[in-house]
Formats: structure tokens, sequence, C-alpha cells
């Protein structure tokens, strides 16, 4: 399978910082209640979980691929405590390690999936398994990390093909709440969570109606659509303001201990580190209109913002620029939104903010199939993206947008050992995971699928 | 159009009757796409007319049938593959067009079983338990770019079902994306007629509710799918013994009153003749064991398994009736009934004699299934020549299409696509489509004319621009905005 995998080793280039974005969902949204009861059995896995022993290990022989430097052949890389302590040529096996052959082999960082919902669903036309979206338009107070299930089906079939980490976010609504970095890997929310609130997730209101758009003739369809989306930006407004005056009011209360009583409101709560710029705001808009909108908004409130979805991210650049916006983009694997659009739109984005210098990662915006982000990322490589940086959009630029590349995203001393042995082009469907380190400790390759392929392979 | 289409759930189909939840954008800038189309059709109404011979020279082909031949070259003549082999092997005619595709790679045309690609309107005629006397072939429209766009990622053939919603649905059409001809020159003349019987969740309406005013259809389990199946078999039975005593009574000289015609009885008598093909929805392994039985019951052949996630639990059941399955390679979860489906559902059901495909039933995964075909190496190791067999040739034996479809072959048709890499790798994009030897995409092509719209664009806004600016200046001086403008004339 030479011919296929030619593992892609390329020395990776100076920083193109990343950045971030999603699309629409495709799940079944009619649901059928009946079902929640009978499914709540099978929702779980039973594949075996992290040993909780962060053992000494030392890989040798291997191509070793950091990201955020040249690749090294025939070199090792060790972690101990579940952290990176070498990489190199010369790097000194301590006594005492778990010594893996890697000849024929290539060393990863475990690759970042920057917007999913994995966790949060299981079966998605089954409501009782679905905890992605709440009711209302604003509930910055609903936390992605709490509503993580350990145990789901789908941590496992993810991350055998090389995600160790995605970003688990909560969709639905204007302010549908904020997103925790999760590990895929632990026994409890708690211990999958690396980062939480990651970032306040907004879907910025969109003026879009077949009225409006399709048949503009029909005025008072447009005109409603217009109304109704005034009013939604209102809504929007209006929370900010008043969490604004919630954070002046919060901090008059400590200058001011005299005053006794304080009625906390959870909701503005969640929105102070927002309005004074201490959290991001991962800023959901897919066209043109949509985005330049979002990004003026943002802009009459400081948010620091992470532009999510966009696939008209073409049309805007110089606004990225001049605001230092980074982009999440996906899934690339996406038919274009409007009939005259390039048959490639959504596959040459990449390129385009690249050529940029916008920084920009790449998400998956799925739960059962984020498995396949490597081949999102793949295909934008397929579309002008030199394919070090399309590697680079799946592991270090997340983990920079989202100010953790202090701990995940490369193969550097000192990071968390998240850490995927291949045998050739992570990004390349034929290629196999051969093993898998979440925090250092080693993962079995088993899901519920390689399961019922052992059982049924076997049927006489 | 677009919302018919990307409803929320897997694809169109599986929502059945969700209709009502829109989810992709809806906006398009439809002037825009019909000058596109218009401008797409004038590029092959002249490829066409030319029907020139066409050497494809120094690629690596991958023939699907006899191996890989490196430095290969396709000769193209009246639409057919008139000559394959070493570049040595295949002389071109003096006139011949040559496309040098050094370093490139050539496979046959994708075959997408699973398809509802250029349907106008629902897929779904929902408001029966039986809806085989409709058929998709009435309702295809050639403008949907959708097919351009599968062309771009080496699609050419489809079989566009009817939905899911009825256990027995409409009458469906195979047919080439002959983009830019009249949608009556897309079927394909020697191709079996099809239909759709659908299993499971769709057709008892579990994840979704009628609209208002509709009252809940049967059937509600998977019991009333198997009764209206059996049902409408057993009536198909009853109606051809009807006209059997017909015949024999005007046999005898008699004067016998003919029977009603019933368009649905005669669909159903010509599955039971053999003369169209049954392409049944399916996920679970119960429910696929329950029509296997079925079929020999009533005795009806069923040529394919749609979707059969659970395939690999009953394979050896479905190589022994010799039905074959074409599915999605790693959906799952979507629905209760996908909770056990595995990637590895293709090489088990491969390695038990199943004839398998990987299919899209998603104008989105219409564009990549070379992709899908490369999930097989990864999930259960199959070769890579089994691989892209099942995104051609496996697809055109089940459409019973493959003595003209499929694999690189002298005499088949020039449904072919140039890859600027392996088409089993992520990173490749494809450069050229063929179909019947005419070329329906090209990227080159593509882009030279996003350039020509841009600049029609932009002298069409200039024109509306200058115009506005004419007609301010030739308006009375005095008049405001608010009176009524003169009309412009043309003396």
């Amino acid at each position: 399978m030479n011919s296929v995998a030619a593992p892609n080793v390329v020395a990776p280039q100076l920083v193109v910082a990343p950045a971030a974005r999603r699309l629409y969902r495709r799940r079944l949204a009619c649901g059928f209640a009946a079902f929640a009861i009978a499914t709540s059995a099978f929702a779980q896995s039973v594949i075996p979980n992290n040993p909780g022993k962060k053992l000494t290990f030392a890989i040798r022989n291997a191509t070793i691929v950091p990201v955020t430097s040249a690749p090294i052949p025939n070199g090792t890389i060790v972690f101990a405590n579940g952290v990176i302590t070498a990489v190199g040529t010369n790097a000194v096996i301590p006594a005492g390690a778990t010594v893996i052959d890697g000849t024929g082999l290539f060393v990863y960082p475990g690759l970042i999936d920057s917007g999913s919902h994995v966790g949060l669903e299981e079966i998605s036309a089954v409501p009782g398994t679905v905890d992605t979206a709440e009711l209302g338009d604003i509930n910055p107070n609903a936390r992605a990390e709490v509503a993580v299930n350990p145990h789901s089906n789908i941590i496992p079939v993810t991350r055998v093909n090389g995600i160790t980490s995605v970003v688990t976010e909560p969709e639905g609504g204007i302010i549908s709440g904020s997103s925790a970095m999760i590990q895929l890997s632990g026994w409890t929310p708690k211990e999958m969570t690396l980062k939480a609130p990651l970032a306040m997730h907004i879907h910025f209101p969109r003026l879009r109606t077949a009225a409006f758009d399709e048949v503009p003739q029909d005025e008072e369809a447009a005109k409603e659509a217009t109304k109704n989306y005034t009013k939604q930006i209102d809504k929007l407004r209006d929370t900010l303001r008043d969490a604004q005056s919630y954070a002046r009011a919060a901090a008059a209360r400590t200058n001011h201990p005299d005053v006794k009583h304080f009625d906390r409101d959870l909701i503005l709560e969640a929105l102070v580190p927002v309005v004074e710029g201490r959290e991001p705001v991962v800023m959901h808009a897919n066209l043109e209109r949509d985005i330049r909108a979002a990004i003026k908004f943002a802009d009459e409130f400081k948010l620091k913002v992470i532009l999510a979805d966009a696939e008209d991210v073409g049309k805007v650049i110089p606004e990225l620029k001049s605001h230092n916006i980074p982009v999440i983009l996906g899934p690339i694997l996406s038919l274009p939104p409007r009939e005259d659009d390039p048959y490639d739109l959504v596959y040459g984005n990449a390129k385009t903010l690249f050529d940029a210098g916008i920084p920009f990662a790449i998400q998956s915006q799925d739960s059962h199939n984020a498995r396949n982000l490597p081949y999102q990322a793949a295909a934008c490589a397929a579309f002008g993206l030199p394919k070090d940086a399309a590697l680079r959009a799946v592991t270090i630029a997340p983990a920079q947008i989202f100010g953790m590349a202090d701990r995940i995203g490369s193969l550097e001393t000192g990071k968390l050992a998240n850490i995927i042995v291949t045998d050739g082009d992570p990004l390349e469907i034929v290629t196999h995971v051969k093993r898998l380190f979440i925090g250092g400790e080693d993962i079995s390759l088993e899901t519920n699928q390689t399961l019922l392929w052992e059982k049924f392979k076997a049927r006489p | 159009m677009k919302s018919e289409k990307d409803v929320v759930g897997r694809s169109r189909e599986d929502v059945v009757g969700c209709r009502l939840s829109v989810v992709r954008d809806q906006s398009a800038s439809s002037t825009l796409g019909k000058r596109f189309l218009a401008l797409a059709f004038l590029f092959i109404a002249a490829a066409s007319l030319s029907a020139q011979d066409i050497v494809i020279r120094d690629a690596t082909i991958l023939t699907i049938t006899h191996g890989k031949i490196e430095h290969g070259s396709i000769l193209i003549h009246g639409g057919k593959i008139a000559a394959v082999g070493a570049n040595d092997r295949v002389t071109a005619p003096a006139n011949a067009k040559v496309i040098d595709a050094a370093g490139k790679f050539v496979m046959p045309g994708i075959v997408d079983t699973h398809s509802h690609t250029a349907v106008e309107g629902s897929v779904n005629e929902i408001s029966l338990p039986n809806s085989g006397m409709v058929r998709i072939g009435d309702v295809l429209n050639n403008e949907d770019i959708d097919v351009y766009r599968q062309l771009a990622g080496g699609t050419t053939t489809a079989l566009v079902l009817h939905g899911s919603a009825n256990p027995i649905g409409g009458q469906s059409q195979i047919v080439k994306w002959k983009w830019g001809h009249p949608v009556s020159e897309w079927p394909i003349a020697d191709a079996p007629r099809t239909i759709k019987f659908a299993l499971g969740e769709n057709p008892k309406s579990s994840n979704f509710r009628p609209p208002p005013g509709i009252p809940a259809q049967y059937p509600q389990t998977r019991m009333g799918v198997e009764e209206v199946i059996r049902q409408s078999f057993t009536d198909a039975k009853d109606y051809l013994s009807r006209w059997d005593d017909y015949d024999a009574r005007k046999k005898r000289g008699e004067n016998p009153i003919p029977p009603r015609r019933d368009l649905l009885m005669e669909t159903m008598a010509d599955i039971l003749r053999g003369k169209i093909d049954v392409h049944s929805h399916c996920y679970r392994a119960d429910e696929i064991m329950m029509l296997l039985n079925l079929s020999d019951e009533q005795g009806f052949k069923i040529r394919e398994l749609q979707h059969v996630l659970e395939g690999y639990k009953v394979a050896k059941e479905i190589a022994a009736h010799g039905v074959g399955g074409g599915t999605f390679i790693d959906w799952w979860g979507f629905k209760a009934e996908a909770q056990d489906a595995i990637p590895y559902n293709v090489a088990l059901m491969d390695r038990a004699g199943v004839l398998t495909s990987v299919n899209s039933d998603s104008a989105e995964l219409a564009r990549h299934l070379n992709q899908d075909a490369a999930k097989a190496m990864k999930y259960g190791g199959l070769s890579e020549e089994e691989a892209l067999k099942l995104c051609t040739l496996n697809g055109a034996k089940q459409l019973r299409l493959d003595h003209r479809l499929g694999s690189i072959d002298t005499g088949k048709d020039a449904d072919l696509v140039i890859w600027n890499g392996h088409p089993l790798s992520a990173y490749s994009r494809v450069e050229t489509t063929f179909v019947d030897g005419e070329i329906v995409f090209d990227r080159q092509r593509d882009l030279a004319m996003r350039q020509q719209m841009a600049t029609e664009k932009k002298d069409r806004l200039k024109k509306e621009a200058d115009e506005e600016a004419k007609n301010k200046k030739s308006s009375r001086p005095g008049k405001t905005d608010d009176e009524p403008k003169p009309e412009v004339t043309n003396e």
C-alpha cells in the first residue's frame, strides 16, 4: 500500500497559528420519546478503561513527528508520570522503562478535534441519549463537561483513530453554553476535563429564510424574517449589556463589603469572563452576511472571538486579519451552501486562510464520526493546503487557539503524553494506529465495534 | 430544492417525513446558478459535437478486472473504451485528442447504488404503505448542481431510489450523470427496472411524527412491515390469476369482461415475474432474515439489501440467497437500529461471499465514495483491488450492468476518472471525469469558468449601475425620488 499510504513527514513550518469553526449538525431532529427507555442499556461502553498507571515508557527507533519541530528519524521518545520527558535521537532511556520498538513506525501527538459533541450524545434519534441543546436562546450557564458520559461508546471509537482530545460543545439557541477540552480517557468527567469552561459558544442569529433569500419578492415574509432577526440580536445585546452591568455590580460589591445583600444571577455570572475578555467566544457564523454581523457585534463588546463554521471565510479575510480572529473550519467534507458556489468551496477554505496567514484549526462537528477528523484535514490538503499545515490544524493549531499549547498539540518535553504510534501518515485513511497513550496511560485499542467484529468473525 | 436535502438526519431518506426540519443554509443566488448551468451546457454541447477520439496517455490505470497498468494508455472511441494497455500497446488515431496523464491515476467511474440526487421534490410518496406504482424516473431534474459536484468526485452512475417511508416504495431509476444532456438521455437503456422496499424504523414511522392533521400510518411495527409486503404479493397473485382466468376464457372463445387494470398490481406482478429488481432498505439482522424468508415464501428475488448495517451478523444467509449488500462503511449510532453498525461490516460480508458495495444515500458522501472504499482496507483488511471494486464493479454487478460498467476493459463504456494521485488516498482529487467518452467535469475547465463568471458578474453589475445613473439623469429636474419615475423606452 505504499502507493496510498506514503507517510507525510514534512518539516513543519513556522507558526501558522490555528483557528476554528463548525457547521450545522446533521442529526435526526425529530425524535420519538418511546425509545429513550429501551436504549439506555446499550449506550454504555464495556471497553476496559484507562489503567490508572502512568508508567515510564520509551518508544525507540521510530520516526518521531513532534509537529513543532522537524521529524526525527530513528528517534526516541520517553514519557513518565503522564508527561513527555525526552524527545530526540539521543534521548536517554531510564532504567525500568517499558521499551517499545518503533522500527518502521511513526510517533505523532494525539490529534485534537476543535469542535464536536463527543460524550454529549449517544444515539442521535433518541432524545433521552442526547444532551447537546438546552431549551431557549440564552444558556451561558450550561457547561458541556457536566454532561459528558465517560462511558459513551463513541469515546473508544474516536480515540482509536488517533484523536486523543476533543472540544465538546453545546449547541442550540443563541448562547448555547460553554465547551470543554476533554481527554478521550478517564473514569469520571472531571478526570477527562483538561480545561473548562474553554469558550462560550454563540450561534450568531442568522437572517435567513426561504422567503428572504430564495423568493425575495415575498416582502411580507422578508419583513417578518428581518423582524425576528432584529429581535434575536436585541436579545443577545441586552444579555451582554446586563452581563456588563452585573460585572460592575459584582466588582462594586467586592470594594464595598458593607453591601450585605447581593442576588447572584448564574446566567449573567457565566458571561462575566466573556464580557471582560478573559474567556473566548466561539462565534458560529457561516455566510458572509452573518460573519460580518458577528464581527461587528463582537467589536461592540470587545469580545475575544474565535470564528467557527464560516464557509464564506474567503470573503472576510481583511476583517479577520485586522481583528486577529482565528478560525475553526469544518466539517470540510460538506456541500457548498449555495447552488452557484464552486464545488470545492469548503475544501479550499483552509488554503485561503493559510495563504492569508490567519490561524485556523479543523473540527468534525460530529460525534459518532468525529473519528474521521484526520480525513477532513487531508481533504484540505487535496485542495492546496500544504500537508504539514493540515497536520498542524488538528494538533498544535487548536492547542494554540484555545490557549493550551503548553500542555497538548505536539511532542515536546513537559507536555502531556498524548501519543499515537502509527504505521503511516495519520491523515491517510489506510493508516492504522498501533499504540495509543493518553496522559501517559497505555490505552486499549478495543471498541464495541472491534468486539462485534471479533464475535461475528468467529461465527461458524 | 436545497431544503429537501441535508435534512437533519444522516440522509434525506433517513428522515422521511421530517421535511419540516431543514438545517442547511437555504440562501441561493439562483440567477448566477442558472447562468453557470447555462455555461456548462454550452461547454458540454460543444464537447459532444466533436465526438473526437481521445487517448489518455501514460497514466497508472486501475483496471479493477486485470490489475494495475503502470504507464498505460486508454483509447476512447465512440463513447466506449476501444483499447487499454501499456503505452506502446495502444496506438492513437492521428486526429485523436491526447490527454497527458503522466503521474496520474485512472479508474472507472464510481457507481453509486444508493442516491436521491436530482429528484425534484420529495423522494417519498408517503401516503400509502405500498406506493409501488409511482416512479422516480418521472421526476428527475437535470439542473441539480449536486450532479455536477458528484462528477467532480468521480461518481458517474447512480441508482436513484425512492425513499424509505413505506414498506414498498416507488420504482427507482438507474441513470448516468450525463450533465448537460436532457434528462431523457440519463436513464441507461438496458438497465433493469428497480423498486425500493424498506424495513425497520423508517417504514414504521419511528423517528418522525406525521404533520398536523395527518393520521399515523400503518405499519407501526416490524410485524406490520412484513404483513404489508406479504399482503401485497398475495394481492398480486390474486390479480394475476384473474388475468390468467380471463386469458383462458378468451382463448376458449368466450367473451369475458377483462379485469380492471391496476398499476400497483402490475408492478407487484412484474416483481414476481423477475422484471423489476428489488433493492431493500434494512438495518437489523432480524428484519434482513424476515425479508429473505418472505422472498422464499412468496417467490420473489431480492437483488440488493441497502444499508444492511447488520448484514455481518447474517452474512452467510445473505450470501446463500445470492443477494447483494450496499452499505455505508462507517455511519453508525444515528438511530437505535444503527447502534450495532460497524465499519467491519463490508469486510465480513465480502469474506462471506456477499456481493458488497459502498454507496452514498447522500449528495455529499457521493462526492468521495473512493474514501469509503479505502476504509474497507483499514477496517477488515481488504486489498487495494477489492476495495476499489466496492465503489465500481460490485455496484455495477448489483445493478446488472457489469457488461458495460465498473472496470476498464475494452468494449465497456468510457466512464473514466483521472485523479491527481491514488484514489484510495485521502489527499487525492479528481482532475477529469468522462461519461460515455465525454468530458463532463474537468478541474482546469472549472477554474477557468469561475473566472469567466466573476468577470461577467462584474460587468453586469457595472451595466446595472450605469443604467441606473442614466435613468436618474433622464428624470425631470425637480422631481423627488418618491415620485414615480418616467418609464424608460427604447425609442
